[in-house]
């Protein structure tokens, strides 16, 4: 049946978060009046969408009005009956609430494979993934390909882990599929722990059968016959979509028993964690599902030879698996033509922090950095002067400004000490202090570690304490050097990639922000003026009228002066709050 | 059988053996804390940590199998300083109370600080602050003095079967315990006292006892059962304070609580010395000499007056094989009867 009017409502956990749920209500209730014509509402079909990268501006609203396309930005429920009238029964959009260029700058300039789904089927319904071509992957594979020649096309694709490390997964589905053993397993890796990454839940809650579908040819290919969805419990949206996507791919006879007819039987099960981010290493989460605590263990053996209960297994990030569906329908060759000599395709980032446009975002591998930024991005927020762009998250490092031109991929990320890591971008601006976001992730990480090895356990602990004392005015001289010989060590002797690149963010930002270390230790000067122990606010006598504004809003009563007359803080009372700064409206007041 | 080179000595070990255990075989001494040779490798302390070319980071011994010209460095100056590193980190955690801990001269962290003369630590910093509360007759933990080397938890699960323990908690703050931190509630083996490397579990009834150092080892078999598991009692002016087992036994070093635990009925007041006749309703004490007489003299009037098959027998599960076979000799031979029984079936 075709419908001359479909609505598409955002409704990932961005959508939902922004009211997405009230306005299918509104849309729902307002198309239900009386007054409405039984005409349009016979015509018109409304559906969920999952996440189509611009979180900034849901809720995001398409309509599709005999096949012409309008999207409209921040919609709350109050405006739809004026959209109806207008747009649906009149035929002229309501252009003040049309997303404008920025929208479509943010979209033209990425390359969309893993996401090119996403945010345009609705990810409850199997037929609208099998509409769009889904499953035609799986059924040209299983009824034509062996899967020594599915694993030959991902080979040729370049395709890489997506959940960090970088390894081809062609080559890892190959050393499984040679071990001999009565049962194998699959695992799709949905723990995403970094702080910042919002990529892999993006993809389950917009397109969960891209992941499902990579997982059964994977299996195909491996000859595994069980698998495994690891997904944290704090991601229920994505966890109910997933649940409801394997019910219907289990109806549609995907899974199961005697898959397309074949003597191939696979089925997959749902894991829950508990969200603890060392359970996305792969052994840990081995450890995990076998009902063990989540703590990684030496390798060798690889989970390929020695996986899951001990049998040869292939773990996957969700990422790579959504890929594998496009690849083999599209080939590998199309697939290869994008990104670089080694890092071959997209990458889907989750770009965040200081940037116009924060959202979900999927480029070719290679791309300048400044093309991420500036052209997608739309450059930093309220103008400020880009700083750096943390990538990798804990395990990663910052990247300058001075390096803005550096493509995007392994490689080259890696050569200035960063990694592209699972895929998280956190831009920094000027009032960013380097020492501060470095704290962050070492907090992050010293809670975060298992507590099984020593240097990973106890040696970051020293690193964030090390951080604590230089942010809060007690730097002694030699901490910089007793931080990188210590991360020096740490990086050495750790169990897991968790310790063993832990002092990543430290490493990088001493050697691309020396100075401002220097700074806090040596002259007790926080220069971006976050570190509040080394703040003071001072009123300029020459801009203070004595309107008294900041003594009203003072919380600690620190502010004292004569109505009229120039006030003064007392630093003693101040608490660093920055209230007062924000109620001077003669800019009087100064913090450093 | 892949041969290698450990720091340039040759040698061979059978598929699978790790480079720990090959390097052991040679007598080339590597560190470690949290190895035990009976429980699974763990990587866990890291102190184990070797170079192996080829390799571009430092591999655990403890778990790293060894492969056909595999050449091994156990150690190198860069070696030595990680785990210098490694040692400091653990100290810096660490109650300095070595003075009066029960585990000093016997403690493996002691000892290895000692050999890496660790005494200036770079890394001053916080201490886990634990109290200690478990309130039960036999282990004693100290929480702060915990390495996390994990072995405890191990031998539970592996060796004892229990699982009485686990990590908890995370990062700077994980912690080995008790499900929701209650107090220990387990068979009270002490498998995990006895595999401890540092003064973290000790046996509530050894402290201030005596230390290592001032005792005088007896080996001797554990009365308490047909297992005859060996024993080795620690002894310190004549009276046992301890007891433990060593590895190479036929019980591989693994005691039962009664083995570890009950010793204190040696020096009891109300322990029997001599044996006891009752006469008009009480009890005197009397030589063996007498007692046997007694016997002898009981039994041959039954025998006489019922037939030997008046007569049974009934053994004690405490005696040794060798007691339990002279008892049934004594009774089918002397008595005359086959009604003969051991309380250790029950
Ligand atoms: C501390 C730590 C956390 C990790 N977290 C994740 C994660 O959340 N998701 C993921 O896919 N991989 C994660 N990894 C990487 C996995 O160990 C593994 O390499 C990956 O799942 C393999 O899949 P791929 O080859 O498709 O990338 C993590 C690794 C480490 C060391």
């Amino acid at each position: 049946m075709k419908h001359d009017l479909i609505i598409k409502i955002c409704m990932g956990t961005g959508g939902i978060a922004s009211g997405g749920l009230d306005v299918m209500h509104a849309f729902r209730n307002q198309l239900g009046k009386k007054s409405i014509k039984a005409d349009i509402k016979k015509h018109c079909s409304m559906h969920k969408v999952g996440c189509r990268g611009l979180c900034a501006k849901d809720v995001l609203v398409d309509i599709i009005l005999n096949n012409v396309k309008t999207t409209y930005q921040f919609i709350k429920p109050y405006m739809v009956e004026r959209i109806i009238e207008e747009h649906f029964i009149n035929g002229n959009p309501v252009l003040e609430w049309v997303v404008s260029e920025d929208y479509h700058q943010f979209h033209d300039n990425q390359i969309k494979v893993v996401l090119s789904d996403c945010g345009i089927i609705d990810p409850e319904e199997i037929e609208a993934y099998i509409n769009a071509g889904g499953y035609d992957a799986l059924r040209q594979v299983m009824l034509t390909m062996s899967p020594g020649e599915t694993i030959e096309t991902i080979k040729k694709s370049g395709l890489r882990g997506r959940g960090g490390a970088g390894f081809p997964t062609g080559l890892k589905w190959e050393f499984c599929s040679k071990e001999t053993s009565a049962q194998k397993y699959i695992i799709c890796n949905a723990d995403e722990g970094d702080p910042g990454a919002f990529m892999d839940r993006s993809v389950i809650e917009g397109n969960p059968h891209a992941v499902i579908e990579g997982m059964i040819i994977g299996a195909y290919s491996i000859g595994a016959d069980n698998g495994y969805v690891y997904i944290r419990a704090e991601y229920p949206l994505a966890v109910e979509r997933l649940r409801k996507a394997l019910q219907q791919a289990r109806k549609h006879k995907f899974l199961g028993k005697k898959i397309l007819g074949k003597e191939f039987n696979f089925d997959i099960k749902v894991k829950l964690g508990a969200g603890a981010f060392v359970c996305g290493e792969e052994t840990a989460l081995i450890a995990s599902i076998e009902g063990y605590r989540g703590m990684p263990k030496a390798k060798p053996p690889f989970p390929v030879y020695k996986g899951l209960w001990s049998k040869p297994t292939v773990i996957n990030n969700v990422e790579t698996l959504a890929n594998i569906p496009y690849i083999l329908r599209n080939g590998a060759e199309w697939y290869a033509s994008f990104g670089t000599e080694k890092s071959k395709g997209t990458k889907v980032f989750a770009l965040t922090g200081k940037i116009r446009n924060s959202g979900l975002i999927e480029v070719p591998m290679g791309i300048p950095l400044r093309e991420i930024i500036y052209d997608i991005g739309g450059g930093i927020e309220n103008d400020m002067a880009f700083k750096a762009v943390q990538t990798g998250g804990p395990s990663g490092g910052c990247i300058p400004a001075k390096l803005l031109d550096i493509k995007v991929d392994y490689e080259s990320l890696a050569s200035v000490g960063s990694i592209v890591g699972s895929g998280g971008m956190v831009v920094l601006d000027e009032n960013d202090c380097m020492v501060n976001i470095t704290k962050f992730f070492l907090q992050f990480t010293q809670s975060e570690s298992c507590g099984k090895c020593t240097p990973c356990r106890i040696g970051t602990k020293r690193l964030l304490e090390i951080l604590e004392r230089i942010s809060s005015g007690n730097g002694r001289d030699g901490d910089i050097k007793l931080l990188e010989d210590l991360s020096h060590d740490i990086k050495a002797t750790s169990l897991c990639g968790l310790g063993q690149t832990a002092p990543n963010p430290i490493l990088s930002t001493i050697k691309y922000f020396r100075d401002e270390y220097e700074a806090h230790i040596k002259e007790k000067k926080c220069p971006a003026g976050v570190c509040k122990d080394l703040l003071s606010y001072i009123i300029l006598d020459q801009f203070c009228k004595g309107c008294g504004a900041c003594k009203r809003v003072c919380p600690a009563g620190a502010i004292s002066g004569e109505r009229k007359a120039v006030h003064k803080i007392d630093t003693q009372t101040c608490v660093k709050c920055g209230a007062c700064i924000e109620s001077c409206k003669f800019k009087a007041i100064r913090k450093g | 059988m892949p041969n290698l080179r450990i720091d340039g000595i040759s040698v061979s070990a059978p598929e699978g053996t790790t480079i720990l255990d090959a390097a052991k075989s040679a007598d080339i001494p590597i560190p470690t804390l949290c190895h035990h040779p009976k429980l699974t490798p763990y990587g866990g302390c890291r102190l184990c940590i070797v170079d192996v070319k080829g390799i571009n980071r430092p591999v655990t011994s403890c778990t790293t199998p060894v492969t056909e010209g595999m050449e091994v460095s156990t150690t190198n100056p860069e070696i030595e300083k990680l785990r210098s590193t490694i040692l400091e980190l653990l100290l810096s955690d660490h109650p300095n109370d070595c003075m009066i801990c029960e585990k000093a001269g016997d403690c493996t962290l002691q000892e290895l600080a000692y050999f890496y003369g660790i005494r200036e630590n770079r890394f001053e910093g916080e201490r886990r602050q634990y109290t200690e509360k478990d309130d039960n007759p036999f282990i004693r933990r100290n929480m702060e003095k915990c390495i996390l080397c994990s072995k405890c938890v191990r031998i539970c699960d592996e060796i004892q079967g229990v699982g009485a323990i686990d990590l908890t908690y995370r990062g700077f703050n994980a912690k080995v315990s008790p499900p929701f931190g209650k107090d220990l509630n387990c068979e009270f083996c002490g498998q995990c006292v006895a595999v401890c490397p540092t003064g973290a579990l000790t046996g509530k009834m050894w402290v201030t006892k005596g230390r290592q150092k001032d005792i005088r080892e007896v080996d001797t078999v554990c009365p308490y059962c047909g297992c005859g598991c060996s024993l080795t009692l620690h002894i310190r002016r004549n009276r046992v304070i301890r007891v433990s087992s060593k590895e190479n036994t036929i019980n591989e070093g693994w005691l039962c609580s009664k083995g570890r635990f009950g010793f204190s009925f040696i020096n009891s007041p109300e322990r029997l010395k001599t044996p006891l006749i009752k006469e008009k309703g009480k009890f005197r004490e009397a030589s063996w000499d007498e007692a046997f007489d007694l016997i002898v003299s009981k039994l041959k009037k039954i025998r006489k007056k019922h037939g030997p098959d008046s007569i049974g027998g009934l053994a004690s599960a405490r005696c040794t094989n060798e007691e339990n076979y002279l008892f049934q000799k004594f009774i089918r031979a002397a008595v005359g009867t086959n009604n003969v029984d051991h309380c250790a079936r029950l």
